[in-house]
């Protein structure tokens, strides 16, 4: 990698529409059974698509559904307690029917996951260079020996410098974010068709950061990996992203290319989160437009709209009927009293 | 409140009546120790080595930098929670690095902390009347619960409470509620400087709005003084006056916060304002990114000469390795003199004298001490201490 690059100024843009999805996640609903609880419905009927070589993004603050939808992907959630409902085909097999042996073949061959701390992700007791020859060996049956070499050069791949010493090294004397690049590179292990990165740059510094979504974005350009992206960093989203779908309270709220969604955000809660940034860029001495309330103020979204008691335009209807995803001007939205002013 | 006879008051200082805080050649060092029976000191992480800095009354001071850079520690120093190694705290005139016991807890009641983790700061046994009404009592502004009610809950007013909130405990409330309670406490002994770490990275961002709108209007009311240390440069942008940016326990850059947008002058500060993503994507297409290569050095083992030398892509072969550059006013037109600098070539790469280079990535270790070849224990201690 060299030190100095530009960001570049095409962007790979996600071939929409033209052909099949190689994900496609319908009414995806996960509930958290706990004894003498209420059940609590974290992801409350979710569906996008993620094309061939798309960067697709999941947005939304904290206990909105974002992670725990990848999980359910993934087939990481223990099946005691928790209830999974929906499709997620992937290439046109159901992951949610496979058994736990099949799921375990598509892991990590197919699809593949980074996550957000790498530290907590990665075995601390066995070398670096172990746990991605173990990938190799696994899923495309290669030895030992044989897929040495090639653990050294994914490592070479991702930026790790003087790859060879860091093949023998354990996950703690590598810093933070030659830990997360020792991550992907195990995800890239057997060129998955299918990524999904949850927050793998909010326990990074910010240059690191841009070093990592730089490589990102080299591999989605370079191998046509579809990337689904959850963050809850709007600015993240901006520079990475084809599609962008917003999450609040479980549910998609607003579905839009970068584009469209950021200069026209539709529902007030995009349209509040992006008021209440602090930009770098923004002119000194303007008042930031907080989104009063917290989560906690939700109403449930069977009846109501989650977010109608923290909205700045709530409408009477917006407490008694629960919105439904609806095209609005060509864009999924899922609001009774759209904001209607550009940004 | 009683103003100490028997503190010593540093000439030349008292009279300056627009500085509140002025920091002298601060150093924290931490020692590195090994061994079993004996403690022996074989090395020091230099988290601040050598800082000098300037807070006026009544402004908002922000230090940026990455983690490891030892913002936490000058902001800790500054309050004496952390022993300076070296240097003078000179607080209204008095030197706080020299106050000890009682006159030091004085002291403090000029100088209050707001954290980052409101649930770890806060006593979760405590009521929220108790944690308010401790450092009143302690500071003798009140002598009893009763007599403190109509401060507490004015003070709750303050930061948005209802007066309900006195009688709970802190797991009660939600993260942004928990911080304005954290607020709250600093605010009972009428501080005149807040030294706020990282007071909203733990809140979502819509919370976080509301977190810095507050610091700003208690600012406005009571006119306080702000230290604020923070990674997110565009939140320490958006409410400081000036900013500090620090870069292995030195500051690189100085300036207004408008000037340092407008026109960053150090190499650091310059890869690190481009790395900040702007939700925007217009601007993130055709955005121009200095990706710097590696990671932070070892702060117990820092580099020679300019410590930003190993990553810098603007670095020449003379002076950079060898000289530590000191933070200085450029000669470059049109510069606002207030903007300080720590590069020996700052007015060549400002005229594009010096181009921008390729720099190959040297590894680097978590906690690499590089004293000795055996390696040492506990990296985890290591980035505690900072």
């Amino acid at each position: 990698m060299t030190s100095t690059s530009t960001s570049p100024s095409t962007h790979p843009h996600g071939r929409t529409g033209s052909s099949e999805p190689l994900l496609s996640v319908r009414d995806l609903r996960v509930t958290f059974q706990r004894q003498g609880q209420e059940p609590f419905e974290a992801v409350q009927g979710v569906s996008f698509d993620v094309h061939p070589g798309q960067t697709v993004g999941l947005v939304g603050e904290s206990g909105c559904g974002k992670s725990v939808t990848s999980l359910a992907i993934m087939g990481l959630l223990p099946a005691r307690g928790n209830r999974v409902s929906g499709t997620v085909s992937y290439d046109g097999t159901d992951l949610l029917t496979l058994s736990d042996q099949q799921m375990r073949d598509k892991r990590g061959k197919d699809i593949a996951m980074v996550f957000q701390d790498p530290l907590s992700s990665l075995n601390p007791v066995i070398p670096i260079g172990l746990q991605v020859t173990e990938v190799l060996e696994r899923h495309r049956g290669m030895s030992r020996k044989a897929a040495t070499p090639v653990a050294r050069d994914l490592l070479d791949r991702v930026g790790i410098p003087d790859p060879d010493r860091r093949l023998t090294d354990y996950p703690h004397q590598l810093s933070g974010g030659m830990r997360q690049r020792a991550l992907i590179a195990i995800a890239l292990a057997c060129q998955p068709r299918l990524l999904i990165a949850d927050e793998p740059t909010t326990a990074l510094d910010v240059t690191i950061q841009a070093q990592i979504l730089a490589l990102l974005k080299e591999l989605v350009q370079d191998t046509g990996t579809a990337l689904v992206m959850i963050t809850h960093d709007l600015g993240v989203v901006a520079g990475l992203c084809d599609e962008v779908n917003v999450l609040y309270g479980g549910r998609i709220v607003e579905r839009g290319e970068r584009h469209e969604l950021f200069a026209q955000p539709r529902h007030p809660y995009t349209h509040g989160l992006l008021a209440s940034i602090p930009r770098l860029d923004a002119p000194r001495g303007q008042r930031l437009t907080p989104i009063p309330g917290s989560v906690a103020d939700n109403l449930p979204w069977t009846h109501a709209c989650a977010f109608a008691p923290r909205c700045s335009q709530p409408i009477e209807v917006c407490t008694r009927v629960m919105p439904e995803l609806v095209p609005h001007e060509g864009r999924p939205l899922r609001c009774h009293n759209p904001v209607e002013e550009s940004r | 409140m009683s103003e100490q006879t028997t503190t010593p008051t540093v000439e030349g200082t008292a009279p300056d009546g627009d500085v509140l805080v002025e920091a002298r050649g601060i150093k924290v060092h931490f020692p590195i120790k090994r061994g079993v029976i004996f403690d022996k000191t074989i090395g020091h992480v230099y988290a601040v080595d050598g800082v000098d800095l300037k807070i006026r009354r009544g402004e908002t001071y922000g230090l940026v930098g990455e983690s490891g850079c030892g913002k936490s520690t000058l902001g800790r120093a500054i309050l004496k929670l952390e022993p300076p190694t070296d240097g003078s705290v000179i607080f209204d005139g008095i030197d706080i690095a020299t106050l000890e016991g009682e006159e030091l807890r004085r002291k403090r009641q000029d100088i209050q902390m707001v954290f980052q983790d409101p649930l770890s700061s806060l006593d979760p046994r405590q009521s929220v009347e108790s944690l308010l009404f401790e450092g009143m009592k302690a500071h003798g502004i009140a002598k009893n619960a009763k007599e403190a009610r109509p401060r507490l809950v004015e003070l709750l007013e303050a930061v948005g409470l209802p007066e309900a909130a006195l009688a709970k405990y802190p797991h009660e409330f939600s993260g942004g509620q928990r911080q304005r309670i954290g607020i709250a406490r600093a605010l009972s002994v009428n501080p005149k400087l807040i030294v706020a770490d990282e007071p909203v990275s733990a809140l979502d961002v819509s919370v976080q709005a509301q977190v810095i709108n507050l610091l700003e209007d208690l600012q406005e009311e009571f006119g306080l003084t702000y230290l604020v240390v923070a990674h997110d440069l565009a939140v320490v942008r958006h409410i400081s006056d000036r900013i500090g940016v620090m870069y292995l326990g030195a500051l690189v850059e100085e300036a207004e916060a408008d000037d340092l947008y407008a026109a960053p002058l150090h190499p650091y500060t310059r890869a690190l304002m481009s790395a900040v993503p702007v939700p925007d994507p217009v601007i993130e297409d055709r955005r121009e990114q200095i990706l710097l290569t590696g990671d932070l050095p070892s702060p117990s083992n820092p580099p020679t000469g300019c410590r930003f030398h190993t990553r810098c892509p603007w670095r020449q072969e003379t002076k950079c390795e060898t000289e530590r550059p000191v933070l200085r006013v450029p000669e470059i037109a049109g510069v606002n003199p207030s903007q300080r600098v720590a590069c020996h070539w700052t007015e060549q790469i400002a005229s594009g004298e010096i181009e921008r280079h390729a720099v190959t990535a040297t590894a680097t270790e978590a906690g690499d001490l590089d004293t000795g070849p055996d390696s040492l224990m506990g990296p985890a201690s290591i980035s505690e201490a900072l």
